[in-house]
């Protein structure tokens, strides 16, 4: 029997070997959408047939049918929005604060000194078991919220900033002194389109700890938001809000990173000619 | 602390003057005490075996390093090429070659020097598309657009193979003869250094322990008379038996 495997299996590998370099892409790409497809498939089915109850799970259709109600009638938007500027200042004051602490940390020696220990030290808090706190610090308002947020993005902006900085190669530092560059035109040249791979990073990971802080965040005490939305509808069991919610979330993750990674490639395009050798 | 002037007298004056050149890192001494001076248009090579502080020398008289003693004088301007090109590799060729460049005609001047390179068409190129002896040739017009009066090169063509070398090396001799630019030349290639130089010094036990002149025709090769003596001569002087 292994016999004749042994002898049948090397023309298979030979045919398969020259793989058209074409099909096999367009084809992997449907494969991979196939099992999503029949997981919703699937789900509908069984809500449709009643298999999942609809206060546990409602069929994704009454998901989206809900989601055309509310944004018909304004409702989504004005979350939406409330959210978005939860976020989006959140992100701005913890992003900046870690912006110029990593700098400040990655470039002068007695900042690394002075700046790195506590943020170190303060790390290994997870910021979401803040919280109770935080509410202590500045009540359960709009501050709580975008604290958080700005706690969630503080920390990976920090560390790649100061990472990014760090890994400068310090010839190519030399070589622009040697050009005559003085501090402020190699921090220009040099310095930040070095550091720039690396911001690009912290930023990507700090928006995806934004949403995960204003998610949680939204639960406290919230009178608007997408959040408030999906703890308001679990008190009235409308489950397919909550769902709703979730898939909002999840959107917004999506595309924020779609954006963001756009945005890169238009930045770092000498990294392309980078990954062709 | 080290002394660097920088200064615009022309004339009679060498291009290049250092005295009692010290530096060690730690408890160990690398240069103790190096005197060199290099007349205007000379091109002088520094032998010596690894480690005996030739790029460390180098270092401290293009002004790149704050931990040595002694006085380094520079008439005129001085342009560095390493032994990696140091490109920066999110800027194209042309801005790379253009950095920190100022005055009139940048983008002329750019392109002048990318042409005696050999590598005009490649202005738009970014550094990690060029092979190495290309992004050496890209470093070379970086510091030739700068028009130095003093070329200071740290093995700039080490890292290259043979032929794209020897290709280098009749380059830079050709760049020497059109522009005049006295040069210091840091190599371990005892060919090399007898190909391209008018003067050889040889550092060893942390001091310039030997001077040898070459006098040979601008346009030398290795077959040429009296090549195959000098040669011999400086491979006894760094102990390599060459019999």
């Amino acid at each position: 029997m292994s016999r004749t495997q042994l002898l049948e299996t090397p023309p298979e590998a030979a045919a398969v070997a020259p793989p058209d370099p074409r099909r096999p892409r367009s084809t992997r790409r449907w494969r991979r959408l196939a099992s999503p497809v029949v997981l919703v498939l699937g789900w509908e089915l069984a809500a449709r047939t009643g298999v999942l109850a609809p206060e546990k799970l409602p069929a994704p259709s009454d998901v989206l049918a809900t989601g055309w109600r509310l944004s018909r009638d304004g409702t989504l938007a004005v979350h939406l929005v409330d959210s978005l500027t939860r976020a989006g200042a959140g992100l701005l004051i913890g992003g900046v604060l870690a912006l110029v602490l990593g700098t400040v940390a990655g470039l002068l020696r007695l900042g690394d000194d002075l700046v790195d220990p506590p943020v170190q030290m303060a790390r290994m808090l997870p910021h979401l078991g803040l919280v109770p706190l935080l509410i202590i610090w500045v009540g359960i308002g709009e501050s709580l919220k975008i604290s958080l947020v700005a706690l969630g993005a503080f920390f990976p902006i920090y560390f790649n900033t100061y990472a990014g900085i760090r890994d400068i190669d310090e010839r190519l530092v030399e070589a622009a002194r040697a050009c005559g560059l003085g501090q402020a035109a190699r921090l220009r040249h040099v310095v930040l389109p070095g550091a720039l791979p690396s911001l690009f990073l912290g930023l990507r990971l700090a928006i995806g700890a934004a949403w995960l802080s204003l998610v949680v965040g939204e639960q406290v005490n919230a009178q608007t938001g997408i959040g408030f939305l999906m703890m308001e509808a679990r008190e009235f069991s409308q489950t397919d809000v909550v769902v709703l919610g979730l898939l909002v979330y999840a959107l917004l993750g999506l595309i924020s990173d779609l954006a963001l990674r756009v945005a890169e490639r238009r930045m770092l395009t000498w990294r392309r000619g980078l990954r062709a050798t | 602390m080290a002394t660097r002037t920088a200064s615009h007298l022309i004339g009679a004056t060498p291009v290049l003057t250092a005295h009692a050149i010290r530096r060690s890192f730690g408890p160990t001494v690398v240069l103790a005490g190096v005197d060199l001076t290099i007349a205007r248009g000379e091109v002088v090579a520094l032998l010596g075996p690894s480690g005996s502080g030739k790029s460390t020398l180098l270092r401290v008289l293009a002004g790149l390093d704050r931990d040595a003693t002694g006085d380094t004088v520079v008439h005129g301007t001085a342009a560095v090429v390493f032994q990696e090109h140091r490109l920066l590799p999110w800027k194209r060729v042309a801005a790379n070659v253009g950095l920190g460049l100022s005055g009139p005609d940048t983008a002329g001047r750019i392109d002048r020097a990318l042409r005696e390179v050999g590598l005009a068409e490649r202005h738009r190129a970014w550094p990690a598309e060029l092979s190495g002896g290309q992004a050496q040739r890209v470093a070379v017009a970086r510091a030739l657009v700068r028009e130095p009066d003093l070329l200071l090169l740290d093995e700039p063509f080490g890292a290259l193979d043979a032929l794209t070398r020897l290709r280098m090396q009749v380059l830079l001799r050709r760049l020497r003869a059109e522009h005049g630019f006295a040069a210091l030349l840091v190599t371990h290639d005892v060919d090399e250094a007898l190909l391209l130089a008018d003067r050889i010094l040889l550092l060893d036990d942390c001091r310039i322990a030997a001077e040898l002149p070459v006098d040979l025709a601008p346009t030398r090769t290795p077959d040429d008379p009296g090549f195959g003596a000098l040669r011999r001569h400086l491979l006894d002087r760094l102990g390599v038996p060459t019999t």
